[in-house]
């Protein structure tokens, strides 16, 4: 059930440059699955809406949860601020997330860009746990690779980096092509440029592609209609071609999407 | 203690709704807020067709509150009534129907549609600022506005209320054109037109360039227009803007509104019509107020 809470602040840190590692105790670790999401509310009076933030990890006990995120504007530095022990207010969990069944006995990979990256990371974490065989690769701008050696762990690990620093020099096409990485499905979260590629290249190569999508929100929960996106069927909310990302997203088929 | 407000002949339990656009129909938010405790559900702007709203990016936060360009995106009146309505009647609080149209004829459609369905009032979007064709058009001229209402409440068979837009010259003008146009109430504000640019892109944030302001930054502003309007016409008025907890619902009454709507704050805390309702309650324990329409247009110079 989605709803609104206090969660504590297990850990707090900055892995690289902005993005940060915040490690929350909450009951929805329990519930979340990969590729969804929950809102962080900043707590500057002046600041009303939560920042959608994707699930990047749960712990063993499924206890906490972790984001990974990118202090980039005023709301997600003011978070990036507070600390261990502290509390903050949380909606979730939301939106749909990966159907790791779904991909039983096919082989699977993962794709993510830049702040793409984190939500990545616990699919590969379930996908493992369920038996399913998945390469990634992660594409970063530069050599700060964060969250590359949990991937390690879980997977075998490709980096591409814009600069040519670590890996293949290009994005995670150019890294996946070089590897020989074509598989039967590929999960993709990152830029948009980079989801438009890889729907493209999963139509030419014939891999069935799932992207998980953004867009600016307000409610999160399927109310205001702000994060829509484009669709090829008529939508079950409105029955137009307009589907709300936090709840029927952020997860979509690559085909369902127009991009 | 009587917390029991009469708009036009409707009753509600208490006053305080959802503001329009910001509640859906309801179902997205009934599984973190009790339904049974609000006066009335205030649903999303219901057309006689679906709508698919304006391209996106449709919202943006700025300080103190947010802008919207959704563009009224439902799924039409068919849908309302096939999906809506049956889900909301499991609930004990009123129905009242946003409706909205390009043309007259378009509104005139919905509410026909309605006349039979066990909704309990229609509150009329004649200010929506992010629809180009209509809406708001029908809202910021007062003789407009009155012929429009006029339309609206030859056919309508329950109680019309006309939701004003705070885009105008004089706030009171408009009211009198819809008391004069035949409406059984007002509901005031809708967004104020406001935009936010990207300095580093040099883009509008908006794909639709500007966009309705709501959330607490309003409320000053939509707190003296209800009471203009509530002092200029004899018609009950609902009151929103900015509103995010009991004190600011019982300035709105104060101020002249026989009820409040919450918006914008719904996103912030689901559970802000609750807590306002709760806290109404406490006011008046506090004061020894027996009834809230003692609270009703009480301010004092």
């Amino acid at each position: 059930m989605k709803r609104k809470e206090e969660a504590l602040i297990a850990e707090h840190s900055c892995l690289c440059g902005e993005i940060h590692s915040l490690w929350l105790e909450t009951p929805m670790a329990a519930e979340a699955k990969p590729g969804q999401f929950i809102g962080i509310y900043p707590k500057d009076g002046a600041r009303l809406l939560m920042r959608p933030i994707s699930i990047c990890d749960v712990d063993a006990e499924r206890k906490k949860l972790r984001l990974v995120y990118r202090a980039g504007g005023a709301g997600t530095k003011e978070i990036s601020g507070y600390k261990a022990s502290e509390k903050m207010d949380i909606l979730g969990v939301l939106g749909n997330g990966y159907d790791v069944e779904k991909m039983k006995g096919r082989k699977v990979l993962l794709l993510g860009g830049g702040i793409g990256i984190p939500p990545m990371l616990l699919l590969a974490r379930e996908l493992d746990a369920a038996g399913i065989a998945c390469n990634a690769v992660l594409g970063y701008a530069d050599g700060r690779d964060f969250l590359h050696r949990e991937f390690d762990t879980l997977c075998n690990t490709y980096v591409a980096t814009m600069d040519g620093s670590l890996g293949t020099k290009g994005t995670v096409i150019d890294a996946l092509k070089e590897n020989m990485l074509f598989s039967d499905i590929v999960c993709a979260c990152g830029p948009m440029p980079m989801l438009r590629a890889v729907k493209e290249f999963a139509k030419d190569t014939g891999m069935k592609a799932y992207l998980s999508l953004e867009e600016r929100m307000a409610c999160g929960v399927g109310a205001c209609l702000g994060c829509v996106t484009k669709t090829k069927n008529t939508d079950p909310h409105t029955h137009v071609n307009n589907t709300r990302i936090c709840v029927e997203g952020p997860v979509f088929d690559a085909e369902e999407v127009l991009l | 203690m009587n917390t029991a407000v009469t708009i036009a002949g409707v009753e509600l339990k208490n006053p305080v709704m959802s503001a329009s656009g910001t509640f859906g129909s309801g179902h997205e938010y009934s599984e973190m807020t009790d339904l049974n405790r609000l006066g009335a559900v205030v649903t999303k702007g219901v057309a006689d067709r679906p709508w698919e709203g304006n391209p996106t990016p449709r919202v943006t936060e700025v300080c103190g509150g947010m802008l919207n360009a959704i563009g009224l995106q439902n799924p039409g009146v068919d849908v309302f009534i096939e999906r809506d309505i049956p889900f909301l009647k499991q609930f004990d609080t009123r129905i009242i129907v946003n409706v909205c149209g390009h043309s007259v004829e378009e509104y005139l459609n919905v509410v026909e549609k309605l006349n039979d369905q066990p909704v309990d009032a229609y509150e009329i979007n004649v200010s929506c600022p992010n629809v180009k064709q209509g809406a708001l058009a029908f809202g910021q001229d007062a003789k407009v506005l009155e012929d429009t209402t006029r339309r609206i409440r030859d056919v309508a068979k329950k109680p019309v209320i006309m939701k004003l837009s705070p885009n105008v010259t004089s706030i009171k003008d408009m009211a009198l054109a819809a008391e004069a146009g035949g409406a059984d109430a007002i509901s005031l504000i809708n967004t104020l037109i406001g935009m936010k640019i990207d300095i580093e892109k040099k883009r509008f944030v908006l794909a639709n360039r500007t966009g309705g302001l709501s959330g607490p930054a309003v409320k000053p502003v939509a707190l003296r227009m209800v009471y203009e309007a509530a002092h200029a016409v004899k018609l009950p008025v609902i009151g929103m803007g900015g509103i995010a907890c009991a004190e600011d619902a019982i300035e709105f009454l104060l101020a002249g509104a026989t009820a409040v709507a919450v918006g914008t704050m719904n996103f912030a805390e689901p559970r802000t019509m609750e807590k306002v309702a709760e806290g109404i309650e406490a006011y008046m324990k506090k004061h020894g107020i027996d009834d809230v329409k003692e609270l009703i247009a009480a301010v004092q110079d």
